[in-house]
């Protein structure tokens, strides 16, 4: 890796003004997607801004009918935090299912969502959900927020602090897994909330995460599997690479949309005072 | 440079580094343990795992700078120099848990560190499924599980965590 200039700043506001102060300085938090990159020298930063150190950025809490997890907080704090597990176990879940137990002790759900990965499980719980990225400048939607791959409407001074995921009333994540690097070849998070339906899809997007509005729609109707029956998913603008061809992986979807619904009915409601 | 001071293996440790010197590295070359292996060096075979603060991590995916004002365990800080090994050693040993040796190190920290997680009865199940970032290129893993299992159970009797 290329020689760079590293700090550690105290406050979210002293690593933005870093991030402002150096041009192509990039941020570290787990390190678990911009180690490798940096070893591969397909980056090369000039200055990394280690948000590791920041005091209450790793923070899981309920607030109203809100789960909001700090920006820093790791895939297995999330995957064992016993108010994640109550009120959105799929998030749990889905946390529990990246990558190994060394690396979920390292990687951070802000890394994720900043690096929307194409691949990643994270982006599909948010845009399902229908989260609130929260950064040191304003609050996005998902919709807004990921703009196609490993691409993000992030400045270049902004910084994830916290995610807000509104619970919804049933929810799950089924993950058809590469069989060689485990990411997800495709993975259908489906979340039925108050309002409305959602059906989001990652893995298997040219662009990265999407919703499958056609699923939606039939579900909100009527939120059982067999409401899915003969639907399909067009493969046009779905991946095809040597892991599956763009028909596989819309074949995916719609077995996994209906895994996941069978997945969520089969939870309790879940209730929060 | 930057200045670092660690704990490692219970040591107060100080230096001064270049900050793209991965953990791996400073402990391998500045320190010369040895016991933690480079394998793959892209973060999915775990030749390389010690622990951060208590919990298995990829020494090759962390700057040593990111270790300051931290506490590192490796391999050679499970059991004294010239002590009884430590549990999950002798259980690999015992129950034939390697054959060339290379992944080993890795192999026991992240047992050492999914019993401090999930307890001392483990399930076959749940020892294949922890194993998922560990990659083994002999044994193909049978004995790898017995001696987890074996060690998992050692580790209750033992003043070794």
């Amino acid at each position: 890796m290329y020689e760079f200039r590293y700090h550690r700043p105290a406050t979210v506001r002293q690593a933005a003004n870093l991030l402002l102060k150096n041009e192509d300085a990039k941020v570290i938090a787990g390190g678990h997607t911009l180690l490798p990159v940096m070893k591969q020298r397909l980056a090369s930063p000039p200055h990394l801004v280690d948000l590791s150190h920041i005091e209450g950025l790793d923070g899981i809490e309920m607030k109203g009918r809100s789960l909001v997890i700090g920006a820093t907080a790791t895939h297995n704090m999330v995957a064992t935090s016993a108010i994640v597990g109550e009120a959105i176990p799929a998030l749990a879940e889905l946390a529990g299912l990246i990558g190994d137990p060394a690396v979920r002790h390292k990687g951070t759900i802000g890394g994720s969502l900043a690096n929307n990965d194409p691949t990643a499980d994270y982006p599909a719980a948010c845009l399902a959900l229908g989260a609130t990225i929260v950064t040191n400048k304003r609050r996005l939607k998902p919709e807004e927020f990921f703009q196609g791959l490993f691409t993000t409407s992030l400045e270049s001074d902004e910084i994830i602090t916290r995610v807000m995921f509104p619970v919804p009333k049933k929810a799950a994540y089924i993950k058809f897994r590469n069989q060689a690097s485990r990411y997800a070849l495709v993975g259908v998070f489906v979340a039925k909330r108050p309002s409305d339906v959602r059906v989001a899809v990652t893995g298997a997007g040219s662009e990265g995460v999407f919703r499958v509005t056609s699923f939606e729609e039939a579900l909100k109707k009527r939120f059982s599997h067999k409401a899915l029956d003969g639907l399909t998913v067009p493969a046009d603008g779905l991946n095809s690479d040597l892991h599956g061809s763009a028909e596989y992986r819309a074949h995916l979807i719609a077995v996994l949309a209906r895994r996941a619904v069978e997945a969520a009915t089969a939870k309790p409601d879940v209730s929060v005072a | 440079m930057a200045k670092i001071s660690l704990i490692v293996n219970g040591n107060p440790v100080n230096a001064n580094i270049d900050p793209r010197t991965l953990l791996v590295q400073f402990l391998r070359e500045n320190l010369r343990l040895t016991g933690t292996h480079v394998g793959c060096d892209t973060s999915q075979c775990g030749a390389c795992v010690v622990h951060l603060d208590g919990k298995a991590v990829k020494a090759c995916t962390t700057l040593a700078v990111m270790a300051d004002g931290h506490e590192v365990r490796t391999i050679e800080g499970l059991a004294a120099d010239g002590a009884p090994l430590h549990p999950m050693q002798e259980a690999f040993r015992e129950h034939h848990g390697l054959q060339c040796g290379f992944c080993t190190p890795g192999m026991i920290m992240t047992a050492v560190d999914l019993v401090h997680r999930k307890g001392h009865d483990l399930s076959d199940h749940t020892i294949r499924e922890e194993l998922e970032g560990n990659l083994c290129r002999c044994t193909g893993y049978q004995n790898i599980v017995l001696s987890i299992a074996a060690g998992a159970k050692a580790m209750a009797k033992s003043d070794l965590a």
